[in-house]
């Protein structure tokens, strides 16, 4: 019998998603539940699961194709047996010989004009790979309204205010990020030379959301530097026995995330968000964290972080950390969060004024812990120094407030008896 | 007085030079054409279109269709039971409806300048030097010279016949294009030296007006260029069909003129031979032509074969100065100097601009025309490339019979993997007509198959084009 193999339904605000990489050919065997094919969207990485145990027999999309949810992309044969050299049967050789045709034709039609000439033109002055617009011509081919509504999506999908309830990648560090695509560095430097690679649909996502960040915020930032040497010994201390019980390492970013939850508690309005002309006060409190990953910065939600224990914080980290690793967040996991904490420290940065993820309205950026001369009681000593900065939404955030929450984040980390007693 | 100033300069006004400068125009730049006198009319004025308009595509097409008429009224008529006696043909009457064409259609690119706001320069443009920007550009006229200046400079200047040592052309017995459009009287004896699109054009035209033509060509092989298959029908409809000589593999070993016409001297072979002709036709190809332009002041850069050397997009090695057209590589055609024209315009205006050389079109206007576009039979064979071929013959057209002109057929040539049109070739009437719908599928990247889901009008010629698409899956319905 053949199954089909289509996309899954995607979340109600992605329109579509592009096929990153084929795990199967046509002719092998799958078992059921086994990942087929990756698709990117532009939130996460998704794995497509056989639905059926079988043998691919037909793949009706590409890698790099765009498709929509409830897209065909390929079928499964349950009867068919999977080719094997000779002895493969004709079901399976006869399409597994159209299917490398199409990936790899023969010389004289190696540059696929998939699209005809005003289109071709017209992706040229965009900068679009044609292999990343979905044609709606016979055969799927592109045509010059499918690449000025992609030159023109940014613009029609910037959201009212209410909409992007999802997520933010955010922001800061997206420079210094792993990019998705490779660039050649050594054809760079011989020759002049120039290389374009399409933006992945992720990092496209992240730029459109980082420019509507910056034009709908008034963004501020404010500063203050911590003494971590406080947080440093308790974790010092307790660190072997916090590992034996809770089968984690202790960290520093729960502490941050306590810290930050206390002052959210504190002040409201740094957990709040805009809603046309309303406030919108949050009484719950998720956490997005930064986390790189091969394919861009994603931003997972530590939801209801106040409930938490320091542990069971250091534990959704780590699993972040590894599903991003992995590409395997899901979106559940990254859509929401009323604030959001980056960390530029980690890659060694000093100071930095990190982007607000819309609609959040705040957001902490942490750096690197150095030592550094600090004057105590009229002395100067050397202290483990963190600058903290928090960039707000001066909007509907007063200096007052955020300055006040960033004092009560400093004195938290500076005090961390103080997040047990709730002052 | 301060020097004119542009924004573009184009030097030379052909199908080339006259489109970029149009489409600049429209672009929003203030441009001038430079023209010389080459094509002046009788009074001195310059006549805008180049080689094409005035001593190339269109004064031939027009020689063609008189002598077509000619042809068919004494061989064709005959068929469909009309009869003509005393058919005469008048010469200078042609070569004025001729000359009134041309003149009709230079005037008509003058009348777009205008419009266009397009500022016509005449004389000879050659380089100067550079300051601050803005290329210098003389301009050397019949009575007034001057320097202008421009930012962006695009040479144009077309080609002119090859020469052969120790062969004058007078245009008068000896010609070359010029003359060989404007011959006064019909030669008993026509000699042809060059068996390329000019010789044989040419040499129908003054064949069909009753004159004994013989080609000469130097080539072992008959339109090289040309798919083999269509090649091969041409030869053997234009020889033994229509009476063309046609000596193949041939050396020239001198060129005598004598009072009452000329002998050529050749050998074809281990034979020595000998042709007496009253004219003699000499279209052995063009080469660029660069001369007077003062390419060495500014060290714009001339390759080995005379071209003006320029990348994919038509920049030479000096900044902003560009070339198109019959100066620079690649096919001498009219159409794609305009479309080199076009795309440096917008290139200047920073769009993205593209020639697509995969799919120019060639034409070559015998009867029956010969037209392609795309890969030939042997390019494919030479790149490895596995294909499959569709081929049907306009004899199982219902239009074609009716129309009394039958010969020929359409194939086309499909990746056997992709089933992607890599070429099409056709010889028949009016093939350059039908060319259209495959220059069409190919930058479209179509299948074979698109064009056998295509409908065709019947009757008409376009449906063989069908039949080839369908062949190529072997299955054409009507052949």
């Amino acid at each position: 019998m053949l199954i089909e193999v289509k996309v899954p339904q995607l979340s109600e605000s992605i329109a579509e998603a592009t096929l990153v990489s084929w795990h199967k050919n046509v002719g092998d065997a799958v078992a059921r539940d086994e990942n087929l094919i990756d698709i990117e969207t532009d939130k996460v990485v998704l794995e497509l699961p056989a639905p059926s145990a079988g043998v691919l027999v037909e793949v009706l999309k590409g890698n790099g194709d765009s498709v929509i949810s409830g897209e065909l992309i390929a079928r499964i044969d349950t009867e068919a047996k999977a080719s094997a050299g000779a002895s493969a049967s004709a079901t399976t050789a006869a399409p597994a010989a159209k299917a490398e045709a199409k990936v790899a034709p023969a010389k004289a039609a190696a540059a696929p004009a998939n699209a005809g000439p005003a289109a071709r033109k017209a992706l040229a002055e965009k900068g679009i790979d044609a292999a990343t617009v979905a044609g709606t011509g016979p055969g799927g081919r592109v045509t010059k309204a499918d690449v000025l509504g992609t030159a023109a999506a940014p613009k029609a999908a910037a959201p009212a205010p209410s909409a992007p309830r999802a997520v933010p990648p955010a922001p800061t560090f997206a420079a210094a990020l792993p990019q998705p695509a490779v660039v050649d560095t050594d054809a760079l430097l011989a020759d002049r030379p120039e290389q374009r690679v399409p933006m992945s649909r992720l990092r496209s996502r992240v730029a459109e959301r980082l420019i509507q960040s910056q034009s709908q915020n008034a963004i501020l930032t404010t500063f203050n530097e911590v003494n971590m040497a406080p947080v440093m010994e308790l974790r010092k201390k307790y660190q072997d026995k916090f590992e034996k019980e809770h089968g984690v390492k202790l960290g520093f970013m729960s502490f941050f995330v306590k810290a930050a939850v206390a002052a959210l508690k504190k002040f409201p309005i740094l957990n709040a968000s805009v809603d046309g002309s309303d406030i919108v006060y949050h009484g719950y409190f998720d956490i997005g964290i930064a986390v790189g990953s091969p394919r861009g910065l994603v931003v997972p939600i530590i939801r209801d972080a106040d409930q938490l224990s320091l542990a069971q914080i250091e534990k959704k980290i780590a699993e972040f950390g590894a599903k991003a690793k992995d590409g395997k967040l899901s979106l559940e996991e990254l859509t929401g969060g009323t604030f959001s904490i980056s960390n530029g420290g980690v890659f060694g940065s000093m100071l930095s004024t990190p982007i607000i993820n819309p609609p959040q309205s705040a957001i902490l950026g942490i750096h690197a812990t150095k030592e550094r001369p600090v004057v105590e009681n009229g002395q100067i000593v050397i202290r483990p120094i963190n600058y903290l900065a928090m960039s707000y939404d001066h909007r509907i955030i007063d200096g007052r407030e955020a300055v006040l929450g960033l004092v009560t984040m400093k004195e938290a980390l500076e005090d961390p008896a103080r997040l047990l007693l709730d002052i | 007085m301060a020097n004119k100033q542009f924004d573009v300069v184009v030097i030379g006004g052909g199908p080339g030079g006259y489109v970029a400068a149009i489409r600049a125009a429209q672009l929003g730049y203030a441009v001038a054409c430079i023209e010389s006198a080459a094509y002046a009319d009788p009074k001195g004025e310059v006549r805008l279109g180049g080689t094409c308009l005035n001593v190339g595509c269109i004064p031939s097409k027009a020689l063609l269709r008189s002598s077509e008429l000619y042809a068919e009224a004494d061989h064709a008529f005959e068929m469909h039971g009309i009869s003509v006696s005393d058919l005469k043909v008048d010469v200078a009457t042609m070569m004025r409806r001729k000359d009134n064409i041309v003149t009709q259609l230079t005037g008509g690119i003058r009348g777009l300048f205008k419009k266009n706001k397009v500022t016509l320069l005449s004389g000879r443009g050659s380089f100067v030097g550079r300051e601050s920007e803005l290329w210098q550009i003389a301009v050397a006229g019949k009575e007034v010279s001057e320097v202008v200046e421009a930012r962006h400079v695009i040479v144009a200047t077309g080609s002119v016949p090859r020469q052969l040592p120790g062969i004058p052309v007078d245009n008068d017995t000896i010609c070359d294009n010029v003359g060989a459009l404007a011959l006064g009287a019909i030669p008993q004896r026509l000699g042809v030296i060059g068996a390329g699109v000019i010789g044989l054009e040419l040499g129908s035209v003054w064949k069909r007006l009753g004159a004994d033509v013989t080609i000469l060509e130097a080539m072992p092989d008959f339109l090289a260029a040309a798919d083999p298959a269509v090649a091969k029908e041409a030869r053997k409809i234009l020889t033994q069909k229509q009476g063309l000589k046609l000596n193949l593999g041939v050396k020239i070993t001198g060129v005598k003129q004598g009072k009452k016409g000329v002998t050529v001297d050749y050998e074809m072979g281990d034979e020595v031979l000998k042709l007496e002709c009253d004219k003699l036709i000499v279209s052995v190809g063009r080469v660029p032509s660069t001369q007077g332009l003062n390419a060495e002041a500014v060290g714009l850069k001339i390759d080995g074969r005379g071209c003006v050397e320029v990348d994919e997009h038509c920049l030479t090695n000096l900044e902003n100065v560009w070339a198109i057209g019959d100066v620079v590589r690649g096919p001498m055609l009219a159409h794609k100097a305009s479309e080199e024209g076009v795309m440096v315009a917008e290139l200047i205006a920073g769009q993205a601009g593209h020639v697509n050389y995969d799919a120019i079109p060639w034409v070559i206007y015998t009867h029956p025309e010969i037209a392609w576009v795309g890969k030939t039979e042997t390019q494919l064979k030479n790149d490895g490339v596995e294909y499959r071929v569709g081929q049907v013959p306009f004899l199982a057209n219902g239009r074609a019979l009716g129309q009394g002109d039958a010969s020929g057929f359409v194939r086309i040539l499909a990746c056997a993997q992709t089933d992607r049109v890599l070429g099409v070739h056709i010889i028949g009437a009016n093939a350059s007509e039908l060319i259209a719908e495959a220059v069409t599928a190919i930058e479209f990247g179509a299948v074979s198959e698109d064009i056998a889901r295509i409908c065709h009008a019947h009757p008409t010629l376009s449906e063989v084009m069908h039949e080839a698409a369908l062949a190529v899956d072997k299955r054409a319905l009507h052949f």
